[in-house]
């Protein structure tokens, strides 16, 4: 339940300039992931890309120093971006900033909530800090988005304080068919839990490895107590139009914008197809002549690593 | 409800649990088939793109031209005033209520809180959620400030406009939702 202040306005005089106030509070934290819904949010590496971003009507931008496909490609340990870099995405545009820490590295984020970022994402595509915990996030002012893969993994994250779930695809590779799994994985089962009885709720949680009145929570409401987003391979607007209409609620795209062969257009093209995802002839005008989509990896080659893997 | 990008969801909730019949718009032919429109809160950049992508702010307009009753929250707020400060440069506004509007005033997400907030005629405050908040710079002569934050108006209406700095539907109450309803059926009286 959201922490409110108990004190007692009636008792404030009117002329009182300082109304109680409460910030970091669950309601506000969730809120902003309200604010974001049915929006794409867009991975950047320069001011410059995050102008183009904003221009394209990203609700979001993602200050990060390489985008997963380069990740990937390079190899080696990857960390929190540099202050400097996320100040000037800061400084570049007027719409939410994002930054990812390591998973269970909890000075990273601290500095991040120092820099007034706008939400951490405890992200898999960076190399884990921790191999057993993740950060305990009710400890922070600013919110967290963590990934999941299926649906115990997102009911442990939010209990440990995440504010926004999303499905964990497989960052950087252009293939939508990860984030379509765990997007199916994460509803089919809530979609499940809404048929338990009571016993079968226990042995839910017991499956899940997830506390017992979250699982009781999803049976009643029929969905996530958090909003759930879709990441990790979507490179194309119908990729985005498929991941909502499975069920998601907004999507972040990574790679598949600045590795496009032209990023503004295609931008904007999600963009609309995020919106319009129910409307198959609004998306057969949004997708036309956009140029190459970044290449992509298909599943059965050799991936060096998998980001889905991580997170406990 | 406008429901491009944002809070829409939860903004039909509040309205469908008290009986109001709140469908999606997203296109000029569902705009049609409304008596009122709320805009919700969400990235007021982001809707102005789409607004103009979808061939709804022209028609809009027009509405609003012939007094359709509106209840912008945050973002909403943003969309329907006169001015927009600290925007971009390219973003246009509805101009629905005399009111100047500055983008995140209240500062970056770890400033956003929730409060108590008296509401003109309410007789117990609402749990108000600001959200990156905009604030009010200058309120028109023909505007009613129905609540205030340190001094700063944070809900308002003129004639059939209503808009709020924070998000009624983040929290239970639907003291707001019914204000607006109220709004409606006043408006319906005068004419």
């Amino acid at each position: 339940m959201p922490g409110r202040f108990a004190g007692s306005l009636s008792a404030m005089s009117s002329e009182s300039l300082d109304t109680s106030r409460a910030t970091g509070t669950v309601r506000v934290k969730r809120g902003l992931a309200e604010m974001l819904k049915g929006g794409v949010i867009m991975d950047v590496v320069t001011p410059d890309q995050a102008k183009v971003a904003e221009d394209a009507g990203a609700v979001a931008v993602m200050a990060l120093e390489r985008v997963p496909a380069d990740i990937r490609v390079d190899g080696g340990v990857a960390r929190m971006s540099d202050p400097e870099m996320i100040e000037g995405i800061q400084a570049a545009v007027t719409i939410p900033v994002m930054a990812k820490a390591r998973i269970g590295h909890f000075v990273e984020a601290q500095i991040l909530e120092a820099l007034g970022v706008d939400y951490v994402d405890e992200s898999e595509v960076l190399t884990p800090a921790d191999e057993a915990h993740h950060i305990d996030k009710f400890a922070f002012t600013v919110p967290f988005v963590c990934g999941a893969t299926n649906l115990g993994e997102a009911l442990r994250r939010i209990s440990e304080g995440a504010c926004m779930i999303r499905s964990k695809g497989e960052a950087g590779t252009g293939n939508v068919v990860q984030a379509v799994r765990h997007l199916r994985s994460i509803l089919g089962d809530i979609r499940a839990i809404t048929q338990a009885d009571g016993p079968e709720l226990f042995e839910w949680a017991k499956q899940l490895r997830a506390p017992l009145p979250l699982v009781q929570e999803i049976a009643e409401t029929g969905k996530l107590p958090v909003p759930l987003f879709c990441a990790g391979g979507l490179a194309t607007p119908a990729d985005a139009a498929l991941a909502m209409q499975l069920g998601a609620e907004s999507v972040f795209v990574g790679s598949g914008i600045f590795k496009s062969e032209d990023p503004a257009p295609r931008a904007k093209a999600i963009v609309e197809a995020t919106t319009n995802f129910a409307d198959p002839a609004i998306l057969a005008k949004v997708s036309r002549g956009l140029g190459t989509p970044m290449t992509g990896i298909g599943m059965d080659e050799e991936l060096n690593v998998s980001f889905e893997d991580r997170g406990w | 409800m406008l429901a491009l990008q944002g809070a829409f969801a939860s903004h039909i909730q509040a309205l469908r649990s008290i009986g109001v019949a709140a469908v999606e718009v997203r296109t000029p032919a569902q705009l049609e088939d409304v008596d009122a429109l709320v805009m919700p809160g969400g990235e007021s950049t982001t809707m102005s793109f789409l607004l103009e992508s979808n061939a709804l702010f022209d028609p809009i307009a027009q509405r609003l031209n012939q007094a359709m009753p509106v209840f912008g929250t945050c973002a909403g707020m943003i969309l329907l005033a006169k001015q927009i400060l600290d925007g971009r440069n390219d973003q246009r506004c509805f101009g629905a209520i005399d009111i100047d509007v500055r983008r995140n005033a209240f500062g970056r997400q770890v400033d956003s809180f929730e409060a108590d907030l008296n509401v003109a005629g309410f007789d117990h405050p609402i749990d108000a959620v600001f959200i990156r908040a905009p604030q009010v710079d200058r309120v028109g002569d023909s505007v009613t400030v129905l609540a205030e934050i340190d001094g700063r108006p944070v809900l308002c209406r003129q004639g059939s406009t209503m808009v709020a700095a924070f998000h009624p539907e983040l929290s239970d109450d639907r003291r707001l939702h019914q204000l607006f309803l109220d709004v409606i059926a006043e408006e319906r009286s005068n004419t």
